[in-house]
């Protein structure tokens, strides 16, 4: 495999219970606001339409009565050895030692979409348009966030902005930032989803629920065998759902 | 003097051209594609991407494709400059500035392209102010320019030499002297255009979550990288004839001996073979290596009609071994054969660009996802034939103004 894995002290994860998960689309809507991604126009055509954290429906592709479906969030998998990163020609993306979230510089993107080839989870959104507000609704613009100009490639940071936000909290508390509290720092899917299916924190850190949560031999990561090494987890006590999210062959 | 008499005055010593209405016809018909083109790139640039059919699935489509076909095909330039001016296979002096245009008409029509391409054109330079040094497309994006440079060095002194331009003394000694330093050049091209044939087919193979394209290889190099370099190698001198052959029957006169076409399908064939030994151990270890490993199958990489085994296999066989056999065997003599042989062999090379390109991304890798289907749009299209377009203004331009075919005259006496 080409690239290395990096590893970081502070190692932002993601847990996310498929069991737990209805499908609601919660973490979709609090994802497009919190990161003012524009109102799409035209949603309908799924392979142009942006978002950050993207809701997938699987099946056992069984018939009843022992058909069953499950709900599979997907946000961007930060992925320890990120398939991206190493292939953009400026360095408009990259892994470094902020909580080993992939970052992502819109001003510094030349739009070749090179890093859009590259990710298997396509979690990965170009700017084919300028964006545009319908008047009046540009008063839901976060100041956290940046808008991004068209022809660049977006995509989910983990709210980084709010990490930087529970730092400044920590000082002012006159709290360590580097060891923050278990959440003290969460991504808005996160908090907004409703059923509790996902989890945040720091996956070294023991005093976070995700150490454990990671640990339990019902996680698994998408696409494991690829090396991409991801920091988010999956957790599910259904079998065929944790067959699915790698690819196995007949024999295995 | 009329303007008819002294357009005529502009013409290579000794040779015959068609009359000046009938070529005005050939660039209007011409032009009219190249303003299309010309229409469809600004429509783009003022809207965006979202007029093409590009999308989030499919960030590459048609204009990538077209790039590294264009390109691969283009290779003849740097390839026959090599084996003219450092193996100094003389003989290829006689086509060597055919090459050179195609070359410059090739390259400079990818920049075209991929300047519409990048969602950001205006930060292209970014490539070379934040350059990413493991990233196989700063590599392009180097190699890419520097090379357009080199070609644009080596067209100007066939420019120089149109018959009013060389009365100017100046000019006649800087075409000279631009000829004597032509070895270093068609080194320098050859070394950048190598490394960045490579480098394109390196993008795709460097792509380790994308078990279509993904290749091990040697050192930093996926074997796509060397791949790559060699179809290049194979298909431009083919690429070379059939423009030749092409333009000889548009002007019913002869322009270079069977000889000499029939040298560059040797050479061409001969690499031809070279590629198709390690093109199957790639393939080979792909089906056997790299696909199990990412718990994908063989059968698991082709779908429908689009995606369809048809193409591997005309790209493996038939576009593979049947020209091996026209080019290289007795049968390279006769010219259906020959002709046979050169357009199989760059068809296969269009297919390896435009799989490894759409199919590659197509291939659902998420086990949840399917397969999608990519379809190139107006824009897509027009830009794309605007390039054509502009390669045959300036092939005819060249061809009618300049003496690029030094055994024009003396195979058309009569
Ligand atoms: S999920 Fe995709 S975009 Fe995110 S780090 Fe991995 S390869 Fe990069
Ligand atoms: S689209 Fe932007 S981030 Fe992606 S590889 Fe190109 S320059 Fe880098």
């Amino acid at each position: 495999m080409s690239g290395q894995k990096k590893e970081f002290p502070i190692t932002w994860g993601m847990v996310i219970d498929i069991d737990k998960c209805t499908g609601c689309g919660a973490c979709m809507a609090s994802c497009q606001t919190e990161n003012n991604v524009e109102p799409q126009r035209e949603a309908s055509n799924k392979l142009r339409a942006t978002s950050w954290m993207l809701v997938y429906e699987l099946t056992n592709d069984k018939a009843f009565p022992n058909h069953d479906i499950a709900y599979l969030p997907r946000p961007c998998q930060q992925c320890g050895n990120p398939p991206c990163v190493s292939v953009c020609p400026v360095i408009a993306t990259d892994k470094n030692e902020d909580g080993g979230i992939v970052s992502q510089v819109y001003p510094r993107c030349i739009g070749c979409r090179y890093c859009v080839a590259a990710c298997p989870y396509h979690v990965r959104y170009f700017g084919w348009y300028d964006p545009i507000w319908p008047e009046g609704m540009e008063k839901t613009l976060s100041p956290m966030t940046s808008v991004r100009p068209r022809g660049v490639v977006e995509k989910c940071t983990f709210c980084h902005h709010r990490w930087t936000q529970a730092k400044d909290a920590a000082r002012v508390a006159g709290k360590d930032p580097d060891n923050l509290d278990d959440g003290a720092y969460v991504t808005s899917c996160v908090q907004n989803c409703p059923s509790g299916a996902l989890a945040f924190g720091d996956i070294k850190n023991p005093k976070h629920k995700v150490h454990e949560l990671v640990k339990s031999p019902y996680a698994f990561r998408l696409l494991e065998r690829l090396g991409t090494d991801t920091q988010v987890y999956y957790i599910s006590r259904r079998e065929w759902v944790r067959k699915l999210g790698d690819n196995y062959l007949k024999s295995e | 003097m009329s303007f008819i008499e002294i357009e005529k005055t502009w013409y290579p010593e000794g040779v015959e051209r068609c009359s000046l209405g009938k070529f005005m016809k050939w660039l209007s018909v011409l032009g009219v594609v190249a303003l299309y083109g010309f229409f469809a790139m600004i429509v783009c640039f003022a809207y965006g991407l979202g007029v093409t059919g590009l999308d989030n699935y499919f960030g590459f489509g048609l204009w990538i494709t077209f790039d590294l076909a264009v390109i691969a095909l283009g290779a003849g330039a740097f390839f026959t400059g090599l084996l003219r001016y450092i193996i100094r296979i003389d003989e290829l002096k006689n086509i060597i500035n055919l090459t050179v245009i195609k070359g410059f008409i090739c390259y400079s029509g990818a920049m075209l392209i991929l300047s519409l391409d990048v969602g950001q054109p205006i930060r292209s330079w970014f490539g070379y102010w934040h350059p990413n040094v493991h990233s196989m497309l700063t590599e392009v994006i180097f190699c890419i320019t520097c090379y357009l440079m080199v070609l644009i060095i080596e067209y100007i002194p066939l420019i120089l030499e149109q018959k009013q331009i060389n009365k100017i003394p100046f000019l006649h000694n800087l075409a000279h002297q631009m000829h004597v330093v032509m070895p270093l050049f068609a080194g320098i091209g050859a070394f950048l255009s190598t490394f960045h044939q490579g480098s394109l087919g390196g993008m795709y193979g460097v792509m380790f979550a994308r078990p279509y394209a993904f290749r091990d290889g040697f050192f930093i190099w996926p074997w796509t990288f060397f791949l790559f370099v060699l179809s290049a190698i194979a298909s431009g001198p083919c690429m070379t004839v059939l423009i030749c052959g092409f333009m000889e029957k548009i002007t019913g006169r002869k322009l270079t001996t069977y000889r000499v076409k029939s040298l560059m399908c040797k050479i061409g064939g001969t690499m031809l073979l070279i590629y198709t030994v390690f093109k199957y151990l790639d393939t080979w270890a792909w089906i056997n290596d790299i696909l199990p490993r990412a718990g994908l199958t063989f059968d698991q990489m082709f779908y429908g009609m689009v995606y369809g085994k048809w193409l591997f296999f005309s790209e493996l066989v038939l576009c593979l071994i049947v020209p091996v056999i026209c080019l290289l065997t007795p049968l390279r003599k006769k010219p259906f054969f020959m002709y046979t042989g050169a357009i199989l062999a760059c068809a296969g090379v269009v297919i390896n660009r435009y799989v490894f390109t759409v199919q590659a991304l197509a291939q659902p890798v998420l086990p949840f996802t399917k397969w999608e289907i990519y379809t190139p749009n107006w824009a897509e299209w027009a830009t794309s034939l605007m390039v054509i377009a502009y390669g045959f203004i300036i092939m005819s331009l060249s061809y009618r103004y300049l003496p690029i075919f030094p055994q024009e005259v003396g195979l058309n006496k009569k």
